[in-house]
């Protein structure tokens, strides 16, 4: 089994969104809306702010809350590396996903279902990086299988300080973040 | 030679890269790239892959456009560019956007109403080139061809640019020089007798210790130096971030020093008193490659950390201990040159000491340092020679600003335009370039307007300075259009081509078209000697031992990479007039000028109010790319960086809109307050570019204020007529 997920360097990301608009042309996302996006969080005072710039997106959690939630099975994990995806004809627009997503990563696409970030398994089956993670001038993403003790994402996790977001809320997220 | 660097010029002239060696070096990266359709452009099913170079900036980094059944689908970076190494950035992968922007300029316009008031009736590309013939005519035979100007941003306005030569004219200028890097780029002619250049010289990737001071990578998003920077990052290497802002970049330092604004020169000084106070510059390379130490051990001997204390309001400790770290890595230490660099007015002086900083560290010509770059011969085409204008510039009168003009003298083109003198311009051509937004004091500029008989813009946007022209010609964006090649001075020398990935969805043209069209109509047709730009194209292409067929394929040919350091080979050698680096200008002693840069203070804000900052965010370009819905998805209005202290003084919470004042009582547009621990509380910041008022840019319009309309003052630099910008104060207006 593969468990894929992604590991980013907040000390090389400088926020450029480029990710984000990678994202919006490789998948077609409507104009207002996004799978991922990017956080600044400040802290502390004049001059000696401490700032952290997070690239987020889905976390394609081991323990998916929006999996479990959906009723009607459109919510899913992929059989490669558990990349948790939406069936568009399986989904009804209910919102239980949404409501049960702790990262708010889902929107009600336009045609009427649910969408989110994928991981671009469409690449991902080519053997090529997700969008975002290609694009990135920083080299600041890193995307591969955590099960593979040998891959770059768990050396990256085994050699250097690194967090979750929101681990409190127990969905076993795949998305980590070097400090 | 003051304009141009004479080392540059000799390169330029001289084939020096064998072609032969270009080609081998060249790798297939793109398969089955097609033809498209020009007519209809649609008609191909399945996904084409085409190799171009982008114009989001003035990066030009090499991409490659994906048409998926003949509709534009994303534009990825070109993996063999040595610009991008295959990695765009947010403005070049948005690029997309620019193909569909709703708001771009469709048909050619000509003006109904007053200069300003946006009315318009639709017209023919014909009717629009015999109105412009006509008028051109006209002032050449009433006011001579030097009374028409051209202002000019980016490779596009290369075809203009000689339509316009052809026509007689060399009133030509670009904010690029005057506005931006000139004062830098004059500062290293004088010190080294070279330029910086762009891309810049910066050997950012081995870099050990790099110094920003005021530069903001990660922000601005120059491609290559943010990826370098980011290696530098990963590498450990250490950063000093001198910023009167908590910059991105300064987030990621080691020492972050909060200078108080206009005072970089007195840092830069002291940190030359400490580095020879305490013996810690490269005695062997100042003594081998540099004049006039002595003289500036002199002079700056009375620049201590204590004095600087107050005047920068960094702790000698500090200024003492980034001192120390950065003789700890020389030569290694790179102290960024910075690009846009008109800030105060005696910029040209601070790039000097930019520029002696780096040769007492050792670091011109060394590994981490500032490096050699080479150019792909690519000859130019064999036209005939241009008429030789009557009159000298009306630019630059009696060289008024001895180091001035090296791309046209913009401001005192527009100077010429509102006097008449030396002699009357009565004609403007823009390109790319929206005047109104890149010159300090908007209504000089619109006042100068109101002198013309003639003002034509050649845009892809409605800008502002189109809402005042005669004829507005919509030029076709650059996925649409073939183009001038672009072969830059770099560390890696290449040859890039822009060819059209997609058809031009509505009536505009390319800029080569328009200047043929014109041309001929202006009688003008043995300067156009080629059938169509292919041939122009190819024609170039074979005397540099390529072919536009192959170029097609590539998108990118390399040349053969020059010795980058001393220690592989690069002469040290500097074409000043002692021959060495100098220290100490015996040119500008000469003129009259500081030989050895001083620190003179610089005006300081009233109660009340702040000095107003500006600079870029990663994802937009200038005041060009606001109705992109692309890249307007991730930042669709500026905000004013406002110290959260001053804010609850104002009673101001992030969030809140207000109105900015400047003091000479100009209200911008409503802005949204960033209250923010990353600022200090005698200035503010906002990105530039927002702020637009042309009722034509409808998903722009009114978003964000625009830091151009506020900068009324502006204080000349004598040495080369750059117009530093950091000198207007602000203070807020809350919303009724």
């Amino acid at each position: 089994m593969a468990r894929f997920g992604m590991v980013i360097d907040t000390r090389k990301c400088v926020g450029c969104t480029d990710c984000v608009i990678a994202c919006e042309t490789e998948n077609d996302v409507p104009n207002g809306f996004a799978r991922d996006w990017i956080v600044q969080i400040s802290n502390g005072k004049f001059p000696n702010a401490q700032v952290e710039i997070l690239s987020e997106r889905c976390n394609h959690c081991s323990d998916a809350p929006c999996v479990t939630t959906c009723p009607t099975g459109a919510s899913h994990y992929h059989d490669i590396g558990g990349i948790v995806l939406v069936n568009h004809d399986e989904c009804i627009g209910c919102k239980a996903c949404i409501e049960s997503c702790p990262y708010g990563a889902r929107f009600v696409h336009p045609e009427g279902y649910v969408d989110k970030c994928t991981f671009c398994v469409h690449r991902v089956e080519e053997g090529l990086d997700p969008a975002c993670v290609s694009v990135c001038p920083t080299h600041c993403m890193h995307f591969g299988d955590f099960d593979d003790p040998n891959s770059e994402v768990s050396k990256l996790l085994q050699s250097r300080k690194h967090h979750s977001l929101l681990p409190e809320a127990g969905t076993t997220p795949n998305i980590y973040y070097l400090t | 030679m003051n304009s141009l660097s004479r080392r540059r010029f000799l390169k330029i002239s001289g084939a020096s890269i064998a072609a032969a060696s270009a080609l081998t070096s060249m790798n297939s990266v793109v398969k089955g790239a097609q033809k498209v359709s020009e007519k209809t452009g649609k008609s191909v099913k399945g996904i084409q892959k085409i190799p171009t170079y982008c114009s989001m900036c003035f990066w030009k980094c090499s991409a490659i456009g994906y048409v998926r059944d003949g509709k534009l689908w994303k534009v990825e970076g070109n993996p063999i560019d040595p610009l991008s190494a295959g990695r765009l950035c947010p403005r070049g992968t948005g690029g997309v956007g620019a193909h569909y922007d709703p708001d771009r300029l469709k048909y050619p316009l000509l003006r109904k109403g007053k200069r300003g008031e946006e009315k318009w009736v639709q017209v023919t590309w014909d009717e629009a080139f015999e109105f412009i013939a006509k008028k051109m005519k006209n002032i050449k035979s009433q006011y001579g061809a030097e009374s028409m100007g051209f202002f000019s941003h980016g490779i596009g306005g290369g075809f203009i640019k000689h339509l316009l030569k052809a026509y007689g004219t060399r009133n030509i200028a670009a904010p690029s020089f005057d506005q931006c890097l000139g004062p830098r780029d004059t500062a290293f002619e004088i010190t080294y007798g070279d330029v910086i250049g762009g891309p810049e010289r910066t050997d950012i990737e081995n870099a050990k210790c790099i110094v920003l001071l005021g530069s903001h990578l990660g922000e601005n998003m120059h491609n290559t130096q943010v990826q370098e920077f980011s290696k530098a990052v990963e590498n450990h290497a250490s950063i000093i971030v001198v910023d009167p802002r908590l910059s991105t970049a300064a987030t990621k330092a080691k020492f972050y020093l909060p200078i108080k604004p206009g005072t970089d020169l007195a840092l830069l000084l002291t940190w030359m008193n400490v580095l020879i106070s305490e013996n810690l510059y490269d005695k062997d390379y100042i003594e081998k490659y540099a004049f006039g130490f002595e003289q500036l051990k002199a002079e700056v001997s009375q620049y201590t950390p204590e004095w600087a204390y107050p005047v920068t309001g960094i702790k000698p400790e500090l200024i003492r201990e980034t001192a120390r770290e950065m003789a700890r890595y020389k030569p290694s230490t790179l102290v960024h040159p910075g690009r846009h660099s008109v800030w105060y007015g005696d910029d040209t002086q601070r790039g000097r000491a930019l520029a002696i900083m780096s040769a007492l560290l050792g670091n011109w010509g060394r590994k981490g340092g500032l490096i050699n770059q080479d150019v792909f011969d690519v000859p130019s085409y064999p036209y005939p020679e241009y008429p030789k204008p009557k009159r000298e510039n009306a630019d630059n009168p009696n060289r008024k600003y001895p180091f001035g003009g090296a791309e046209g003298y913009t401001t005192g083109l527009r100077e010429a335009t509102l006097t008449g003198k030396p002699y009357p311009i009565k004609g403007w051509f823009v390109y790319g370039t929206n005047l109104l937004y890149s010159l300090p004091n908007m209504q000089e500029t619109i006042d100068a307007m109101q002198k013309l008989d003639l003002l034509v813009v050649i845009d892809v946007v409605p800008s502002e300075i189109a809402g005042y022209a005669d004829v507005v010609l919509p030029e076709s964006i650059y996925l649409e259009r073939y183009d001038e090649l672009f072969a830059p001075y770099f560390k890696q020398p290449f040859v890039s081509l822009r060819q059209p990935v997609i058809a031009p969805p509505h009536d505009q043209k390319p800029g080569w078209w328009i200047a043929k069209k014109l041309g001929e109509k202006l009688g003008l047709q043995k300067y156009f000697p080629w059938k169509d730009v292919e041939e122009y194209l190819d024609t170039r292409l074979k005397m540099a031992g390529l072919s536009l067929k192959e170029m097609k394929e590539k998108g990118v040919a390399l040349g053969e990479k020059p010795p980058l350091y001393f220690e592989e080979g690069w002469e040290p050698e500097f074409d000043t007039p002692t021959g060495k680096i100098e220290l100490y200008s015996t040119h500008l002693d000469e003129l009259g000028y500081d030989p050895i840069p001083k620190f003179t203070k610089h005006e300081e804000p009233q109660p009340g109010y702040f000095r107003l900052l500006f600079g870029r965010a990663p994802m937009h370009s200038f005041s060009r790319t606001q109705t992109n819905r692309l890249l307007t998805n991730v930042m669709d209005e500026n905000e004013v960086w406002i110290n959260a202290d001053v804010a609850k003084r104002f009673e101001l919470k992030s969030g809140d809109y207000i109105k900015l004042k400047n003091q000479d009582g100009i209200v911008s547009n409503r802005i949204k307050v960033k209250a923010t621990e990353r600022i200090r509380t005698d200035c503010v910041y906002i990105v530039h570019g927002f702020g637009h008022n042309s009722r034509m840019l409808k998903g722009a319009y009114h978003k964000g204020a625009s830091d151009s309309r506020l900068i009324t003052k502006y204080k000349v630099d004598p040495l080369m007529g750059g117009t530093g910008m950091n000198i207007n104060f602000v203070t807020f207006e809350t919303e009724a």
